[in-house]
């Protein structure tokens, strides 16, 4: 199942497109999702939480289509976003058990959910002083915690370390990895910062200007690509033609052919074919899932 | 003696790790049943700190000091009234100014908070649509204007049945005033809220609210003076009625419920009436039209 799919989604505001016909397909884990200030990943997230329409195209969350199951969605999914949006003058506890209601909770298991939650994020004796006082990385625990205490299956973490000092950052991503180790949640977690979502995704998505950049697992196992990229030093075309021949789907971009994967045997047909016509083989590759990847930004 | 489970010593914190919620997940219409209490409640500072019940509180018990003492005096058999010093219907315009003054303190409150600090995205992320959080909002200032102006005319009431008044009339009249009570409640919120969703700075909403509410009753009260008695013109008096809340909803309620009215000028005749009971209507649905559209365009 894939917890997040769009397919060619554009979002234009006048005078700039902010998605421009981007189309990704993630399985659940953590997902990293990276690009400048202004790439576009604030806007995928509202169009993902059905909050905002889309000018074009589709998004999936969860196998639900966010126009039509906006309000389905938002009963399993958790958000945090990446401003301020606590009120000063309640505690954390009040705060979000009336956010754990807002989610659909009975009265008694919100409660209960959010003195777990708290605890969970690393809210103690504080939880009942209002938040208003609270520093920083208190405050983000607790937009953390307002985004779990439902018990998504996926939460949407807006830019969770801006502001944070590199200790209160350290401890925000290990937290971000326990959601899906410990709690078996799936993560979208956002960040302009490559490096850091690299330590704690299983696949990470890079945008820019709206369009796809790159987007790879991060660990060999969680490639679902059934395509074989190949690489010859020479005769690409008569390589291409054999294949072909041999019943095999080969497309050729340029020195690289794609061979779509059926089963087991297509690596031996490649590996004989290629001895057969003597020419050397480079690469023999299960593809990441686009055609272009483009590595770095 | 075996170990028993439950013999295990008190006080002892165990982690037991992350556990998953498998109970009831509600839907829509509970969500926005929570969020109305959540704000009615709010409305009156319960379950919010002690300073927030302070202000609420003390104008809630100002609104039922005058009823309790019309009570009081309907029962003092020296007077020996045969009925309330102060018909039921007319109890809003004289405690008008308490309620305004609730009204501006409570409307920010319940609205300017979440713009304020931003919390109106958390919402709007969960299955509430926007729509269900106007309505909840609207529906729980309503409900606290509605109490704050309902629970004086019922002791009032009460005050009138000890006295041993004709329990027909009364309970007819008062039924009467809690309908225009309802009335007035609905329309007043309406213009708070909407005047409250347009800042988020709370300071704003008071001052904007108590202005636009005391300048118009203030404004259309002597206006109404002047026209009637100086210009010996009440129809003209009559119509400027319908430019102050307060005075318009006194106008609904005398043509629709035929009460006696406490305006300087009444709605002139029937197309009079009529005016007032459609433009009672139309400012009702305009405030929640805008209140819509002003929600929508909220960013989040």
């Amino acid at each position: 199942m894939a917890v997040i799919r769009t397919e060619e989604l554009t979002k234009r505001f006048p005078g700039v497109t902010a998605l421009d016909g981007l189309s990704i397909d993630i399985d659940p884990g953590v997902i990293g999702l990276v690009g400048a200030n202004g790439a576009g990943k604030s806007t995928l997230i509202k169009i993902l939480l059905g909050i905002a329409p889309a000018t074009s195209g589709r998004a999936m969350m969860l196998d639900l289509d966010v126009v039509t199951d906006g309000s389905r969605i938002r009963e399993q999914v958790g958000y945090m976003p990446e401003h301020d949006c606590l009120p000063a003058d309640v505690s954390a506890t009040e705060f979000v058990v009336h956010m754990a209601r807002m989610s659909g909770l009975p009265a008694n298991a919100a409660r209960e959910r959010t003195a777990d939650t708290l605890r969970h994020v690393g809210l103690y004796e504080e939880r009942y002083r209002p938040i208003g006082g609270y520093s920083t990385g208190m405050k983000q625990r607790v937009k953390l915690a307002q985004a779990l205490v439902h018990d998504p299956q996926i939460v949407l973490l807006d830019e969770p370390t801006n502001g944070l000092d590199p200790v209160g950052r350290d401890e925000m991503l290990g937290l971000i990895r326990r959601i899906r180790t410990d709690f078996g949640i799936s993560v979208l977690v956002t960040s302009h910062l490559l490096g850091e979502l690299e330590r704690i995704s299983d696949h990470v998505v890079v945008i820019d200007g709206g369009r796809l950049l790159r987007s790879s697992s991060t660990s060999e196992f969680t490639r679902t690509s059934r395509t074989l990229v190949v690489e010859v030093t020479d005769q690409v075309e008569a390589v291409a033609a054999a294949l072909t021949d041999a019943g095999a789907k080969v497309e050729r971009d340029r020195r690289l052919l794609a061979v779509e994967l059926s089963d087991d045997a297509d690596y031996d047909l490649i590996r004989s074919t290629v001895a057969r016509l003597g020419v050397g083989l480079i690469r023999l590759e299960q593809r990441r899932h686009h055609i272009v990847e483009v590595f770095g930004t | 003696m075996p170990a028993h489970p439950d013999s295990a010593p008190a006080g002892v914190i165990h982690d037991i790790g992350y556990r998953h919620y498998d109970g009831d997940r509600l839907g829509r219409a509970a969500i926005t049943r929570a969020l109305f209490w959540h704000s009615l409640r709010g409305a009156y500072g319960l379950g919010r700190s002690a300073r927030s019940k302070i202000l609420p509180m003390s104008l809630f018990a100002i609104m039922c000091i005058p009823a309790f003492i019309i009570a009081v005096i309907a029962n003092v058999g020296a007077l020996n009234l045969s009925d309330l010093p102060l018909p039921y219907e007319r109890y809003v315009i004289t405690t008008q100014g308490v309620l305004t003054i609730f009204l501006a303190a409570q409307a920010p409150q319940s609205v300017s908070r979440d713009l304020r600090f931003k919390t109106v995205p958390l919402y709007f992320s969960r299955p509430l649509e926007r729509v269900d959080y106007i309505g909840a909002k609207f529906a729980a200032m309503s409900a606290a204007m509605f109490i704050l102006i309902g629970v004086p005319l019922l002791i009032m009431y009460i005050g009138a049945l000890l006295a041993e008044f004709s329990v027909v009339t009364h309970s007819r009249e008062v039924a009467v005033a809690l309908l225009g009570a309802a009335v007035f409640a609905i329309v007043l919120s309406g213009i708070g809220l909407l005047i409250a969703s347009m800042t988020p700075r709370r300071g704003f909403g008071v001052a904007a609210i108590i202005t636009v509410l005391a300048l118009s009753y203030g404004a259309v009260t002597s206006l109404q003076g002047i026209l009637r008695y100086a210009q010996n013109d009440p129809t003209a008096a009559g119509w400027l009625g319908l430019f102050s809340p307060v005075t318009l909803v006194d106008g609904f309620q005398m043509w629709v419920f035929d009460t006696t009215s406490s305006a300087v000028a009444p709605p002139p005749g029937t197309v009079g009436g009529i005016g007032f009971v459609l433009v009672t209507f139309v400012l009702i649905g305009a405030c929640w039209g805008l209140l819509n559209l002003r929600y929508r365009k909220v960013s989040i």
